[in-house]
């Protein structure tokens, strides 16, 4: 057992599944020398040479689109977009290629691969470096989305998305990186993909996050059970497929549903979950599926006034969780 | 990339192939096979029974030959959907293209799900391929990293048009080749059209094989109705690419003998007396003539080759029409694989 941030367990992860499996890679922007530049890959180069971490020209459709081929040709390739906010230009790799090439294929074929992708803001990021992209890559199928949030979540998660015979998208929540610490065991275990966990269990309200945004929730949470009332915490961790079982026992056990995020609410993550309760558990509900999201303006501002008005934080969670719990 | 290795590879080509005639006649017999396969296709979709067909007719030579230097079972190929005689010459049956014609559930490519002519076969290292043009480029550079980090000598071979060459994944899929030396070996069919618009508004250089010193590799312009030429310069490429020395870029300019596909009208918009002169150019006419001229191939030899790929193009037909539909239960299949 040792006390690790997120960055630190990801690292480890990456690490442990290299020694393990020479068929694993890393192809990314500054991933070499620089070890990333938040730090991920910092000594492996050292460790696994040029052959196997290995810097990619300025260019994310190849970054994604050479890691697909090489995923077809019997290697494990983890392919690091250096900020999720550059994902664009490699969107027709990831949904076109990556996603549909099992399907398309008949079976025949299938691309075994992670991108991993830094998102999130609150760290003084701007439009550029702060987006949040899970909701337009859940959409698809064929891909898996994950979003860990706690540094065993992040070592657990990689491991299992470096395993999978399947495309993964693994967003690492950037403000998580260094702020987020928390115990990691030393056995070499996995935390399977699709599968949410209750991180704070409660009776009166349930919500359901992910990212940064469960810490901030389990800080409201906090706040009001001061005042006597018992909030659920469901870190969802999965995005896509979704474990769609432990939202609706939440929901029949507290009646109450909250969903919290930083992307902006139209059209985000969580109108999914909410549909989702509204159809299967509508007679167990006491009160509105409640949304709470960023404004849909354009992406985060860069000013310290504006960022803030744009992120949710504690504060403005324990109000949200305080209306709905009040209903 | 040394001066060598590019000397060798733009080295003028003897017209007077060494290869067996045995080999020589096995080329024109894929060649042939593939114009008949593709001829009976466009009956098949005048006659209502296929929706959609997209033709290799003019681009024969450029892949039979291209694909007689690749190594069956061993190599890469990611052909794009002109690619019929490519495949055939990579293993694929007249009766598995006719499977994907038809949207047969036994189609190998693709059980049905996608158009004809987005070839795929593992067995076969046939990668998949889709419709958006230029992303099996990125994957023939990833196909080549790979076989590099683990230190083998496969090839990667790709092909695709010259007006796809205008998308970011030609680019970013060059460089990233050239850059880490990759046995990669990048086949341009040029044949000036892009459906409707010709080379002129797509690119103000005079061959593709101009940009390859761009990006630090090999670029070689031949004349893609040319069998030999083409199995020349692409032996070269792949000794090359299994040396270690690299990739390399080949602009095969061929014709379009066709319309883009059979949603098409090709009268629009190419001139009446282009297309007059196309056939001039046909790559078939033209290599049954080199064989004839060195007494390779009888015109007797010739007419039975043709009978019995008439037969074969029957059978396949007949075979691939009666086979099964896909089964609607079979939906939701390998989406994932857990
Ligand atoms: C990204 C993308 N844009 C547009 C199309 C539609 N489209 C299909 S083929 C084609 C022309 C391709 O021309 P070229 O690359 O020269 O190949 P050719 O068909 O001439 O062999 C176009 C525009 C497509 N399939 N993919
Ligand atoms: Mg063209």
């Amino acid at each position: 057992m040792s006390e690790l941030n997120v960055l630190e367990a990801i690292r480890q992860g990456i690490d442990e599944m290299m020694a393990a499996d020479e068929r694993v890679f890393v192809f990314g922007e500054d991933v070499g020398k620089r070890g990333g530049v938040f730090r991920v890959t910092e000594g492996l180069l050292d460790k696994y040479g040029p052959l196997r971490i290995i810097d990619a020209p300025l260019a994310e459709s190849v970054i994604v689109g050479a890691c697909i081929g090489a995923a077809m040709n019997d290697t494990l390739p983890i392919a690091e977009i250096q900020f999720a906010d550059f994902i664009a230009p490699a969107f027709n790799q990831i949904v076109q290629e990556a996603a549909r090439i099992r399907y398309r294929s008949n079976g025949d074929w299938n691309v075994p691969m992670v991108i991993r992708a830094p998102y999130g803001g609150g760290i003084h990021g701007a439009l550029y470096h702060s987006q949040s992209i899970e909701a337009t890559f859940a959409h698809i199928p064929g891909l898996k989305v994950v979003a860990p949030s706690t540094p065993y979540d992040a070592k657990g998660l990689i491991k299992s998305a470096v395993e999978d015979a399947d495309p993964v998208l693994f967003l690492e929540h950037k403000k998580t990186y260094r702020l987020i610490k928390g115990s990691v065991p030393a056995s070499d275990y996995r935390v399977p993909i699709g599968l949410a966990d209750v991180k704070r269990s409660g009776s009166d309200l349930s919500v359901f996050t992910y990212g940064l945004m469960l810490h901030y929730c389990l800080e409201a949470a906090q706040t009001l059970e001061r005042a006597g009332t018992s909030v659920e915490v469901v870190d969802l961790r999965s995005l896509r497929p979704l474990d769609t079982a432990t939202i609706l026992d939440s929901v029949r056990k507290t009646g109450k549903a909250l969903i919290v995020h930083e992307d902006n609410l139209t059209g985000g993550f969580g109108g999914e979950v909410a549909a989702l309760i509204a159809e299967h558990v509508f007679e167990y509900l006491d009160g509105p599926i409640t949304r709470l999201g960023a404004p849909d303006v354009p992406a985060m501002p860069y000013a310290k006034p504006l960022e803030d008005a744009f992120m949710l934080n504690p504060l403005k969670i324990a109000t949200a969780m305080r209306t709905l719990a009040a209903y | 990339m040394t001066l060598s290795a590019e000397q060798e590879l733009l080295a003028p080509i003897t017209l007077r192939s060494e290869l067996p005639a045995e080999t020589l006649r096995e080329m024109y017999h894929y060649m042939a096979l593939a114009r008949a396969l593709d001829e009976r296709m466009w009956l098949l979709n005048r006659a209502g029974k296929a929706p959609f067909v997209i033709s290799c007719q003019g681009h024969e030579a450029a892949q039979v030959g291209a694909a007689f230097a690749l190594q069956r079972g061993k190599d890469f190929t990611l052909p794009y959907y002109r690619g019929l005689a490519s495949v055939l010459v990579m293993g694929m049956t007249p009766t598995e293209v006719m499977l994907a014609l038809f949207a047969r559930a036994a189609d190998p490519s693709s059980g049905g799900r996608q158009m004809p002519a987005h070839y795929g076969s593992r067995r076969l290292k046939i990668v998949t391929q889709s419709s958006p043009v230029g992303t099996q480029i990125a994957h023939a550079a990833g196909i080549s990293l790979a076989e590099k980090i683990k230190g083998g000598d496969a090839v990667a071979w790709t092909s695709f048009g010259e007006g796809t060459t205008s998308q970011g994944d030609f680019h970013e899929a060059l460089n990233l080749a050239a850059v880490h030396r990759l046995p990669a070996i990048f086949q341009c069919e040029n044949n000036e059209y892009a459906i409707s618009v010709p080379i002129r508004q797509q690119m103000a250089v005079n061959s593709v094989a101009d940009r390859a010193l761009a990006y630090g590799m090999p670029g070689v312009s031949v004349d893609g109705t040319d069998l030999l030429a083409v199995y020349e310069v692409t032996r070269r490429a792949v000794e090359r690419a299994r040396r270690g020395d690299g990739p390399t870029l080949i602009e095969a300019r061929v014709v379009r003998l066709t319309a883009h596909s059979s949603d098409d009208n090709d009268r629009t918009y190419r001139p009446q007396r282009e297309l007059r002169s196309l056939r001039q150019h046909d790559p078939l006419a033209r290599f049954v003539a080199y064989l004839h001229d060195h007494d390779l191939l009888s015109e007797a030899e010739a007419q039975e080759l043709r009978a019995q790929i008439a037969a074969e193009v029957d059978a396949a037909t007949e075979a691939a029409e009666q086979a099964a539909l896909p089964d609607p239960e079979t939906l939701a299949d390998h989406v994932y694989g857990s």
